[in-house]
């Protein structure tokens, strides 16, 4: 039951917080954050469980014949997300609380961060790979919202929809691979998949699948090419891009891939593709940041190489390689949600985010500079913090790789030696020194903004120094998810003397050396990035400039604006398309058995005969619009005779309403006037006959059928006996075919928009012409 | 539009019409009638009030947006379809519950009722969405 109460509790949060913050005002953060608060130690209570290799489930149908279910499971690999993202959240909530001033603006980004924690959650815990779907394009709209939360800057709008475009394409994609591994698997449900020995390694469909799951994987987690977006979503408010464009969301593909081990992974192509993008993405990455002088682009750059080493050690997939990447999600997580906080609190304090000029703040905000530089520390990788720990299993997996590990190793010290300099330059020296010139603006510097970053940062140190408080609970049931087997991870901090220390001393060394000459590092980086480096955002760029221009044209030829040509399409494409399905029938509906009518119904018919004609005849479209009015009610009369009450009911009402709105709009039309050629007219009256004729036969036809199980009959027997209902009509409608009526209401609401936009459109053009 | 009839009619027979759609709203599941047809009821009681006195008036008189409406009327729909989740049946599936009511015995209630108002409650908002933004372009002329 925790599952979908966490969920659930935390969707009501994000509806009810613009009501918190009015009633708590600046307290707003603080109560808020007792709700993730909770959750962590909620789920914390299930980790004695997990750790013995349990897992803990909740299953509810959804849609069974979609194989759809709310299937939820936690494992030690959701345990470790859950807690990430629960904890982490707590700490963001109160941070956003006191990072945004303006309580309407408050009340939207914790609402939106409630949201985006719920859908994160779900994808975690989620069981069923549609589920999971759902979920993640959940976090997708999400981080949108969150990246253009300042939508009156272009800059947010454009950034925010870049990455929409980008993540949305990957969830395209990532949806037609999960309909292709649950059929491979035979199901949907994922611990099914995980449980089930048909590796799908050897399916036909093997690496397409793959192709598109690690589309959808790498557009989430910024990987090459595909890092573009996420340097970009740093158009956020500090808060968003500490939470999600570090902590939690780009690790959803991470996650996935992790999650996606046992069933995917194992293969040739698997480890390839995943040491080669992850191998590149550390790269690029590292490379990207060096010309950076905006403290939360050089953080944004460093993420992208860190999710990078992430999918590389995946790759690896050796048990040693998991492990690491297991340590290194909670190391990264810790240290660089505390660096973007710290980023916006100085941000906040100084105005400017200029690496290049921040100095001594230490004065300034002693708080925040204790816990920017905890980890900053773990950042480099330093003793006796965490990030050392996570170091030296990276390049021991690194060392142990089955192939190129050579390679990798130098790949590896090279961006480590930046991450470094990245840790020293936006982490240790704004907070030491004197301070260089005096900051504008008002500084308040209240707890709020700097208790998450000191408690992110001294995690790491705690858990550096008792590397075994998470070691045996949390990563090595996380490991034994991923690797499907026992694992056995003792984590220590100090392993003696031995090549994997020495290449740690060589980057630590590299990375000051690049420290001290970081004016160089620009240049040279600047001069190193090459046009391919920058040639997937040019290709972003070109896409969706060339997109409007190119469905301009596609409208223009076939939105013509003219109802006459929709007419004619529709109804023309409607004769053949029914010609054509009920000419190989062959056997034409006989006319005779119908039987006689009745004098009343021929009366009815005689009307509406007459009503057509006056229709067609008519010179005002006064006239017209009254004449058809005639021929709808009667075509009612015929319901009601025929004993289809509700029908009659509906078609009067219907007729009515649209002559009213008829008559309003005729008003505003110009006068009549006959304008087409004897030719059109022709053609016109051909298309009317016929679309008339085929209609008619299609309802002898249809009378004429002799069904084996008429539908009908089961609504008439269970209609009482299920659905308490006796109109057979209705109870149709709100309770057997529910899910169509949900759906015609929404193209209802799509169509009045529709029609709302249109006409305050053409009002607002008008206006200007004037 | 300025018919003195037509007014005095309609201020008459507007609550009129409206009491009959929720009649025709509520007994829907037993006899004609139900949330589509009620809906296209009372939405033709404000427009009869558009068509008599303008389209101002119908919207003061309506009260509120009719696009909130039509989301409103959604969500009531999606909302009905959820509490068969919390027993454990499938998505959509009709939960019933018998009230017993004073004199009338016992009567059921259940989600499919829930998702007819919001049925009813959409049409409402689709329709006058349309009627509205329609006259008010009319009125606008005719004052110019």
């Amino acid at each position: 039951m925790l599952f979908p109460a966490s969920i659930t509790l935390l969707l009501l949060a994000a509806l009810l917080t613009p009501l918190a913050v009015r009633v708590f005002r600046t307290a707003a953060g603080w109560m808020l954050a007792l709700l993730p608060v909770g959750l962590f130690a909620a789920f914390l209570t299930h980790s004695g469980a997990v750790a013995n290799g349990g897992a803990v489930t909740w299953i509810r149908p959804w849609a069974p014949s979609l194989d759809l279910t709310l299937a939820f499971r936690l494992d030690g690999l959701s345990l470790l997300f859950a807690l990430l993202i629960t904890g982490i959240g707590a700490l963001i909530i109160v941070y956003a609380g006191g990072y945004v001033d303006d309580a309407r603006k408050r009340g939207r980004l914790l609402s939106f961060l409630f949201l985006f924690m719920a859908a994160m959650l779900g994808v975690v815990l989620a069981d069923n790979l549609l589920l999971l779907f759902v979920f993640w394009e959940m976090t997708s709209i999400a981080s949108f919202l969150l990246i253009g939360f300042y939508n009156e800057k272009e800059e947010a709008r454009r950034s925010a929809l870049q990455a929409l475009l980008v993540t949305g394409l990957g969830g395209l994609a990532l949806l037609a691979g999960f309909i292709l591994l649950a059929s491979i698997g035979g199901t949907s449900s994922i611990s099914a998949l995980l449980a089930g020995d048909h590796v799908a390694g050897n399916a036909d469909l093997y690496v397409p699948t793959l192709l598109l799951i690690l589309l959808g994987a790498f557009t989430k987690s910024a990987q090459v090419p595909f890092h573009f977006w996420l340097p970009g979503a740093m158009a956020a408010p500090a808060p968003v891009s500490a939470y999600l464009h570090s902590a939690t969301m780009v690790k959803a593909g991470v996650y996935l891939l992790a999650r996606l081990t046992p069933v995917l992974g194992g293969t040739v192509e698997w480890h390839y593709l995943l040491t080669l993008a992850g191998g590149a993405t550390m790269v690029v990455g590292a490379l990207l940041a060096g010309p950076q002088t905006d403290l939360k682009r050089l953080l944004a750059y460093s993420t992208v190489s860190a999710l990078g080493m992430l999918v590389m050690l995946l790759g690896i997939g050796t048990e040693l390689a998991v492990k690491a990447a297991m340590v290194f999600l909670v190391v990264h997580s810790l240290y660089k949600g505390a660096l973007f906080m710290v980023a916006g609190a100085v941000d906040k304090a100084t105005g400017m985010r200029d690496v290049r000029v921040l100095r001594g703040l230490q004065r300034l905000m002693p708080m925040t500079a204790v816990a920017a530089m905890l980890a900053a520390l773990s950042m480099t990788g330093f003793p006796p913090l965490l990030g050392f720990i996570g170091k030296e299993l990276m390049y021991e997996a690194k060392m142990q790789a089955p192939a190129a590990s050579d390679f990798l190793l130098v790949a590896g010290v090279l961006a480590n030696a930046v991450n470094i300099a990245v840790a020293l330059i936006t982490g240790i020296w704004p907070f030491t020194g004197t301070r260089a010139q005096a900051p504008e603006g008002s500084i308040r510097s209240g707890p709020a903004l700097w208790v998450g970053a000191l408690i992110l940062g001294l995690g790491g140190l705690l858990l550096g120094l008792f590397p075994s408080l998470m070691g045996n609970v949390l990563i090595e049931p996380a490991a034994r998810s991923v690797r499907a087997e026992q694992v056995d991870v003792s984590l220590a901090l100090w392993h003696g003397i031995n090549p994997v220390f020495l290449l740690s001393v060589l980057t630590v060394i590299l990375g000051v050396l690049l420290f001290r000459l970081r004016g160089h590092m620009r240049r040279f980086a600047e001069w190193l990035q090459v046009p391919a480096v920058l040639l997937p955002a040019k290709l972003y760029d070109r896409f969706v400039d060339a997109l409007p221009a190119t469905a301009a044209r596609l409208i223009a030829y076939v939105q013509t604006g003219y109802l006459r040509s929709y007419l004619f399409v529709i109804l023309s494409a409607f004769v053949l398309l029914a010609v054509a399905t009920v000419f190989p029938l062959r056997e034409w509906p006989a006319v005779s058995a119908t039987g006689t009518l009745p004098p009343a119904a021929v009366v009815v018919v005689l009307l509406i005969g007459t009503a057509t004609v006056a229709v067609i005849a008519s010179q005002t479209r006064l006239v017209a619009v009254t004449a058809i009015g005639l021929v709808g009610l009667g075509i009612a009369l015929l319901y009601a005779m025929y004993s289809a009450p509700d029908l009659a009911i509906t078609q009067i009402l219907v007729e009515t309403l649209t002559v009213v709105i008829l008559l309003f709009v005729i008003r505003q039309l110009p006068h009549f006037k006959l304008l087409s050629s004897k030719k059109t007219q022709l053609r016109d009256a051909v298309i009317a006959l016929l679309s008339g004729a085929t209609m008619t036969l299609f309802a002898l036809k249809a009378a004429d059928m002799q069904l084996e199980h008429a539908i009908s009959s089961f609504f008439g027997e269970n209609s009482l006996v299920e659905a308490y209902g006796r109109n057979v009509v209705n109870v149709i409608l709100v309770d057997f075919r529910a899910m169509d009526t949900l759906g015609e209401v929404t193209v209802l609401a799509v169509a009045a928009i529709g029609v709302y936009a249109m006409m305050k459109m053409r009002n607002g053009k008008k206006e200007e012409a004037r | 539009m300025n018919s003195l009839i037509l007014q005095i009619t309609a201020r008459y027979l507007a609550p009129v019409i409206l009491m009959a759609s929720l009649v025709l709203l509520f007994r829907g599941h037993n006899y004609p009638g139900g949330g589509f047809i009620g809906g296209l009821l009372a939405a033709s009681a404000f427009s009869l009030h558009a068509l008599a006195s303008g389209s101002e008036k119908a919207q003061r008189l309506l009260r509120v947006d009719p696009r909130s409406l039509l989301a409103t009327g959604l969500l009531l729909a999606a909302v009905s379809t959820l509490p068969a989740l919390l027993s454990g049946e499938t998505w959509f599936t009709g939960q019933w519950m018998t009230v017993p009511l004073p004199l009338l015995g016992d009567f059921p209630l259940g989600t499919p009722l829930l998702f007819d108002v919001g049925v009813y409650v959409a049409v409402i908002g689709f329709t006058l969405t349309i009627v509205f933004v329609l006259t008010a372009r009319d009125t606008e002329e005719d004052i110019r």
